[in-house]
């Protein structure tokens, strides 16, 4: 035979590898960047870093395209055609900075509130909240709101950390692991990662989710619950549990505020509230003594149940009783459930024996001692082994904030937050409600020129600290902390744009935005918003919002609805931090956080926009960014890294600090921090000791370990509320029992809402459409390979979601005689839209669905005009409406959580009818921006062919 | 030089795809993409790359297949319909009729460890082999007008300028779910023949008789909850028994 | 499959051209004659006219001669291969007719010899994928075997007409191979369209064990090389009327034109009838060509819903 030809096998790959931090999406893995001739030859995961460990998903390898792709932006931007038309000149730096100077300048100068900043994929919101906060404004958010504020706010509210990216399964212990919904771009690769590992240990994978895709076409079980009845089947379970007996009763007299007395005189003010000493501390009913004790008391056998009386007569139960008679109830009971839900009976049960069983029967045991706070030594640790996690599926419905309490109830019945086998907590986390501030905003936070008093966003512990005038109306744009969203931790972004249109609580001046898609994907109810920010005021020919500032990196639909346009970098060529007082990327067994740094140099007239933040807080003089001179405090962001402090030794990145970079947590600046960051793979990583990686909620241990990191000055440990004094503090007010009282509009709305324990009510939008007309779900979810919009202007990621199609069960398609490959009109109370569907099986037999943010406007993410993400791609935003029907009252409800104001995307109710085919979706809009050059065809890495 | 190497090949260098782990995050795909186009010869092009058409050559695709049991079709349970991702590549057959059917003699099995390769300069683009193959595992690039297909990532897997444990295909060290798993299938007492041994791994087409040497380990048996619905004791009635039950628990702490 | 116009032309035109060598190599047509020396050129022209077509589909054809080296596996390489040995005795012949109005009896035979192995090897380069179901079998080489002797010898009647020889012998044997040729093509179509798929989208994923597997999502939502080259769809009822075009015009009208072309007897109305039926049955065997790519479905069709 004849030879073989003979291979080049040892070429290298590479001149050089930078290694930095991923931004393909909210994941942050580490990733080594090879290159080639000053070309990004090949992007790989870091196995050295603790994200990810070498793995990486398909956006994270499709960061050459990102980085390369024609939609960048390539200079500044000066609007001068009419908004929505796409037509601009390029200004240079200076000009642009001036401009948004001046702009900002005289906002400050007149009245800070009309500057309305908020931000959308940030992951610097330490800065930016920062800045707002120098700046004076009180209406500063990021997008959390519409993300996944009720998982957040619930978790804090109720354990004092959150799934989402503060808190993971113990995926190396865990035996059963219930997934409910989740979005695909938080923590991805952790969980893939999770998720095999479970699976090859032969742990048992059980997903709760609508549609059997991705995560959940692997697991062992599917359960196909109905959207937005959750809640009900989590405490459908916690039903079967108790009857069972398959509690932790040891773990909840422990942890939790189970034996906590509670005021029992209806109509008083006190009603309700947990009955405290002198010191504020909840009194319990000790039984030896049969008195009542401080809840912290050491030894102290306390009651979960029975009535006793306190000096004044009023007479107190424990908060067990009213939780255990509440969930004992009947209706709890699968039977009732079964139908609403649409999980089978003996699916709820098995799913409810199958918790207690592993918790219970297959305990764990790790042989260390801990300490708890109380100063009590324990042998080992314990573990439950029954872990949940959940994101956006049940946070993204108007009754997410208590379903996801209800989840948080669940696992602390069974004694498995923490342990060993459970959900544990990523540092900074667990932080009780107390450690987190309360908003500011109110008229005494703030006036020109001086900064907000506090930060924008916080924990109210009840409605005294809501931010609303002595009527009762709101102090912030998106009227977040007022009895609209009183809980709203993360601000209303989906209103801001709807609220400074119609001028209420007040219409502002200048709107500032960063990487928000707001006039397409990130908005409810698209085309309304679009209208939007094209309106004039008839009287003065103004723009209605009259103002509008915009950073981004790429032509996304936001683009054009700018008067200013400040381009930023990709994420290869910038600094960023991932910071613990931001949103760390910390694991359960250490501390972490991260950096972004130049691995490529900008070939564009483009900066960072956090570097761009910085110098205009020097240009405006505003505290903490210049000196009392007007000098600047900071060149740039990696600067301000290295050399802010919030507290004194606490600065962004807790690695490599002091003056010898010895110091991890507190410690001074250290000048070279950022070099050893790079040396060390840009992240910094600390380990927790092995006595304090559990029970952090209570382990002494632990505890010494975040005040010694600087995540505290004191120890803040948690008890875990599933009883909330706060939620029962709105409802007084809201029965007029309680100062300040709630407004008649809203008193119906927190007394059903603000349940103290968690509860289960109907979807709002399901409640108020008629349900005959608008018989189905129609929901979203994210594709793995694209994160939100991003991706459409990549050419691989677009390869595999160049337009997407409606998933629509097979009984609909039977009932509606639809056929894979029809058109179908897709109607909600708001809007149609017509679009292409295909047949699934593998789906909640009510709920359509599609993947998020496929559809494109034409013109954007300099697509051609014709391309398939904008003809035939579509959003069901167009069918979603930022406020609800008009009830009998002429009230229109923002179609937001009464509690947190999160967005609730997937209460939509649709119904479907066959259309006459057709060549694209609708509704079509005309194209935002002109023909622009683009390549016809690509042969990336050509020249290093061999 | 397109015979097939007259004597099985001492070593059978393959991939093991796990089906019960797949999650379809297209993770290899893109993967796959980055280091090949810039890796062995030409670059994998994309045509109308921002445009209506785009398309360009990948060597690896997931494609996600719904599979409904015959019969009972319960939505909601264990029962239902389910989703399956399935990753395909060259499967780098012992019988490949890729490689006898090619009239130029580029396309080849290397006799050392199987692999299944082009050799671009020797490739008219006739397309033949594409056709022989039932698996769809090649796919001509436009651009370069050569036939491109999975090498293994020859140019990796004995690359020593890159670490040892890095030496394995770019699909296989990327994937987050562990799906993919690289070795000798030559060797029974590699990793990959053992899983193969004990999951019960399959050939894709066997009909065909083209002795693939990628194998697909089938998704697991799935295990309904409800099953375990009558495990759940009943220890109370109602508030009143529940509570006299948590007595007797305290008694006991 | 994609019925690609170069392959289309390539495979009618060649097999034309090698059936007209094969009565050409049998002697059937006087040398001496100027119609038997215009069919040589005809024949020679067809036959590369093919082959150069065929290099039209080549991604790089300035390597095509690469093609002629492995003709121990590749029925591609043999047919290339068996291509020029096949000009040698031709060219031969060739000469001999144009230069010598002779008929050169070695070269004749092993000129219509090789010929019918040169399209036996066209034949099993596509009988030999055993991918494809519907060209899998030896009614392949077979239909293009006995199409080739049909299209030869209704255009060697042609010359003959012309006055290059005996038109009836020619005519009827003519019209036997065409009634052969559609006998053995629709016996073909008739396992095309009842055999059972070698694979399936079960075996294809291994996943039959679970249940009836259906394409959910293709791995990119646009085509890719796979489905444009290998996923080529025509409808049923389209092809079947196709078919019924293919079969009239290639085989029912060129034996009805060819007995009235016996009975009008030799003269200008016999001559143009044979033209017209060699026309009629290009037609019918370049529809009958297309059917044979457009209908064919690939194993890998399985992993793409089609």
């Amino acid at each position: 035979m004849t030879s073989e030809p003979s291979l080049a096998l040892n070429e290298p790959v590479s001149d050089e590898v930078r290694k930095t931090t991923c931004y393909m999406c909210a994941c942050r893995c580490g990733i080594d960047v090879h290159l080639r001739d000053g070309k990004i030859r090949y992007i790989e995961g870091n196995r050295d870093h603790p994200v990810n460990k070498g793995v990486l998903c398909a956006k994270g390898s499709a960061g050459i395209m990102q980085h390369y792709a024609p939609a960048r932006l390539r200079a500044p931007l000066l609007r001068t055609g009419p908004r929505g038309s796409g037509q601009f000149r390029e200004i240079s730096w200076d000009e642009a900075l001036d401009l948004a100077t001046q702009w900002l300048g005289e906002v400050r100068e007149s009245d800070p509130k009309k500057l309305a900043f908020f931000t959308g994929r940030d992951q610097s919101q330490s800065l930016t909240g920062y800045w707002a906060q120098m700046y004076g404004t009180p209406n500063y958010a990021a997008h959390g709101g519409f993300c996944s504020v009720n998982m957040a706010a619930a978790g804090i509210m109720t354990i004092g950390g959150a799934f989402w990216e503060f808190g993971a399964p113990d995926w190396d212990r865990t035996k059963l692991f219930v997934l409910f919904g989740v979005a695909e771009d938080h923590d991805s690769n952790p969980l893939k990662i999770g998720i095999s590992k479970l699976k090859k240990r032969g742990a048992r994978f059980v997903s709760v989710n609508p549609v059997r895709t991705g995560y959940s076409s692997v697991a062992d079980d599917w359960i196909g619950v109905r959207p937005g009845t959750d809640g009900l089947l989590i405490l459908a379970v916690i039903h079967e549990l108790l009857k069972a007996g398959r509690i932790d009763v040891d773990y909840l007299i422990r942890y939790t505020n189970a034996p906590w007395l509670v005021i029992d005189a209806p109509g008083t003010s006190e009603h309700g509230l947990f009955v405290r000493d002198e010191a504020g501390k909840p009194l319990v009913w000790e039984t030896v003594t049969e008195d009542f004790a401080a809840s912290d008391s050491r030894g102290a056998r306390p009651a979960l149940h029975g009535r006793f009386p306190l000096a004044d007569g009023r007479m107190v139960v424990p908060s067990f009783q009213l939780l255990a008679e509440k969930y004992l109830d009947r209706k709890y009971a699968p039977e009732a459930v079964a139908d609403a839900t649409g999980v089978p009976v003996e699916t709820i049960r098995g799913l409810a024996a199958e918790i207690g069983r592993v918790a219970f029967e297959e305990a764990i045991e790790i042989a260390q001692p801990w300490t708890d706070m109380k100063g009590e030594r324990h042998p080992s640790m314990i573990g439950r082994p029954v872990s949940f996690h959940a994101m956006r599926g049940i946070s993204a419905h108007s009754n997410g904030f208590q379903t996801a309490r209800a989840l948080h109830l669940l696992q602390v019945l069974i004694g498995s937050i923490d342990c060993p086998g459970g959900f544990r907590y990523e540092p900074p986390y667990p932080k009780p409600v107390e450690a987190h501030p309360t908003p500011h905003g109110k008229a005494e936070h703030f006036g020109s020129p001086k900064p907000l008093s506090g930060p924008h966003l916080g924990f109210p512990r009840g409605p005294e600290d809501l931010l609303i005038d002595e009527d009762g109306s709101p102090h912030r744009i998106d009227k977040a902390f007022s009895w609209d969203a009183p809980i709203a931790a993360h601000g209303l972004m989906h209103m801001v744009i709807a609220n400074a249109h119609a001028g209420d609580p007040y219409p502002v001046d200048l709107l500032f935005l960063y990487m928000a898609n707001m006039a397409w994907n990130s908005s409810m109810n698209t085309a309304g918003v679009i209208q939007m920010l094209e309106d004039k005021d008839e009287a003065t020919g103004e723009y209605r919002i009259p103002k509008i500032i915009y950073s981004d990196a790429y032509h996304s639909e936001m683009v054009a609805y700018a008067d200013l346009v400040l381009p930023d970098t990709t994420y290869l060529e910038r600094h960023d931090c991932i910071s613990l007082l931001d949103r760390p990327i910390s694991e359960p067994d250490a501390v972490q956080d991260a950096i972004r740094w130049p691995v490529v140099e900008p070939d564009r007239d483009v900066r960072a926009f956090q570097s761009v933040l910085i110098d205009l807080g020097a240009k405006l003089r505003l505290p903490g960014f210049a000196d009392s001179r007007g000098q600047p405090l900071y060149t740039d962001f990696a600067d301000y890294i290295v050399r802010h402090e919030r507290r004194p030794g606490i600065g962004p990145l807790a690695g490599f600090r002091g003056s010898d970079g010895t110091r991890a947590g507190r410690g001074a600046a250290n000048p070279d921090q950022l070099r050893r960051y790079i040396e060390n793979g840009a992240f910094f990583s600390a380990h927790i000791p092995a006595e304090a990686q559990f029970f952090k909620h209570a382990n002494r241990a632990y505890q010494d370990f975040a005040v010694k990191m600087g995540f505290f000055d004191t120890p803040q440990p948690v008890t875990f509320q599933l009883y909330s004094e706060t939620l029962q503090k709105f409802r007084l007010s809201a029965e007029e029992l309680r100062e300040p009282v709630a407004p008649p509009t809203h008193r119906d709305r927190v007394i059903t809402a603000f349940s103290p324990l968690p509860d289960w009510y109907m979807p709002f939008e399901e409640e108020d459409v008629d349900r005959a007309a608008y018989p189905y779900h129609a929901i979203t979810q994210r594709p793995m390979a694209m994160y939100h919009s991003w991706g459409s202007m990549n050419a691989w990621l677009r390869q595999i979601h160049t337009r997407n199609v409606l998933y629509v069960p097979g009984a609909i398609c039977d009932a509606e005689g639809l056929e894979t490959g029809d058109w179908a009109w897709v109607m909600s109370h708001h809007g149609r839209i017509k679009v292409q569907i295909a047949r699934t099986d593998a789906v909640n037999a009510s709920t359509m669905w599609t993947w998020n943010a496929i559809g494109k406007r034409k013109g954007a993410w300099r697509l051609s005009g014709d391309a398939p993400e904008a003809s035939r791609g579509f959003l069901l935003n167009h069918l979603i409406h930022e406020l609800l029907p008009p009830r009998k009252d002429g009230m229109r409800w923002s179609n937001s959580d009464p509690v947190t104001g999160q967005a609730a995307w997937y209460d939509l109710r649709v119904r479907i009818e066959k259309a006459e085919p057709g060549e694209a979706s609708e509704p079509a809009f005309p194209p935002v921006a002109r023909p622009a050059e683009r390549p016809d065809q690509l042969r990336y890495g050509q020249e290093w062919s061999r | 030089m397109t015979s097939l190497p007259s004597l099985p090949t001492p070593k059978k260098l393959g991939l093991v795809i796990d089906l019960d782990v797949c999650v379809g995050c297209h993770a290899c795909v893109i993967s796959c993409k980055e280091w090949n186009t810039g890796g062995y010869g030409a670059a994998l092009s994309d045509q109308d790359p921002y445009g209506r058409d785009v398309s360009g050559t990948f060597l690896n695709r997931i494609h996600t297949f719904e599979v409904v049991p015959e019969g009972g079709e319960v939505a909601g349970e264990g029962g239902a319909a389910r989703i399956v991702h399935f990753p395909k590549s060259c499967l780098h057959c012992e019988d490949a009729p890729c490689v006898t059917v090619c009239p130029t003699g580029a396309s080849y099995k290397r006799a050392d460890d199987g692999i299944v390769l082009v050799d671009e300069d020797k490739c008219i683009g006739c397309g033949l082999c594409a056709w022989a193959c039932p698996y769809g595992a090649r796919e001509m690039d436009l651009a370069a007008g050569v036939m491109k297909k999975c090498t293994l990532c020859v140019d990796r897997i004995y690359n020593e300028t890159i670490d040892a444990v890095d030496r394995i295909p770019s699909c296989v060290r990327t994937c987050p779910a562990n799906a993919r798993h690289f070795g000798d299938l030559a060797d029974p007492h590699s990793d990959v023949s053992r899983m193969v041994a004990e999951r019960g791994g399959v050939d894709l087409m066997p009909e065909q008789e083209t002795k693939p040497v990628n194998k697909y380990l089938p998704p697991r048996r799935r295990r309904p909850v409800a099953d375990s619905a009558p495990l759940l004791a009943e220890n109370a009635d109602g508030a009143k028994g529940f509570f006299a039950w948590l007595d007797g628990v305290l008694e006991r702490i | 499959m994609h019925p690609a116009l170069s392959i289309i032309a390539f495979t009618t035109s060649s097999g034309l051209g090698y059936g007209l060598a094969v009565v050409l190599g049998l002697g059937l047509l006087d040398p001496a004659t100027l119609a038997a020396k215009v069919a040589h050129v005809i024949a020679g022209l067809l036959i590369v006219g093919g082959l150069m077509s065929s290099t039209l589909h080549l991604g790089n054809p300035q390597r095509a001669w690469r093609a002629l080296s492995q003709w121990r596996t590749s029925w591609l390489s043999r047919e290339g291969v068996l291509a020029i040995v096949t000009f040698v005795p031709f060219g031969l012949l060739t000469i001999a007719t144009l230069f010598f109005d002779r008929w050169w009896m070695v070269a004749g035979i092993a000129t219509a010899l090789l010929s019918l192995v040169t399209v036996y090897c066209t034949a099993m380069i596509y009988a030999s994928l055993k991918a494809i179901d519907a060209w899998h079998t030896p009614l392949t080489p077979a239909s293009y075997l006995s199409f080739a002797l049909a299209g030869g010898f209704t255009t060697g009647a042609a010359f003959a007409a012309m006055g290059g020889g005996w038109f009836e012998p020619l005519a009827i044997v003519a019209a036997v191979a065409l009634v052969v040729a559609w006998a053995t093509k629709l016996m073909w179509r008739n396992r095309m369209m009842t055999v059972r798929p070698t694979s399936t989208p079960e075996s294809a994923t291994q996943l039959g064990a679970i249940g009836r597997v259906r394409l959910f999502e293709p791995p990119h939502m646009n085509g890719n090389y796979l489905t444009r080259e290998m996923g080529y769809r025509v409808a049923r009822k389209h092809a079947r009327k196709l078919a019924i075009i293919a079969v009239v015009a290639g085989g029912v009208l060129p034996i009805l034109l060819l007995v009235v072309a016996i009975a009008a007897g030799t003269g200008p109305a016999q001559v143009v009838l044979a033209v017209i039926v060699v026309l009629f049955h290009a037609i019918g065997v370049v529809v009958e060509r297309w059917l044979f790519f457009a209908e064919a479905r690939h194993a890998v069709s399985n992993y793409y819903g089609q």
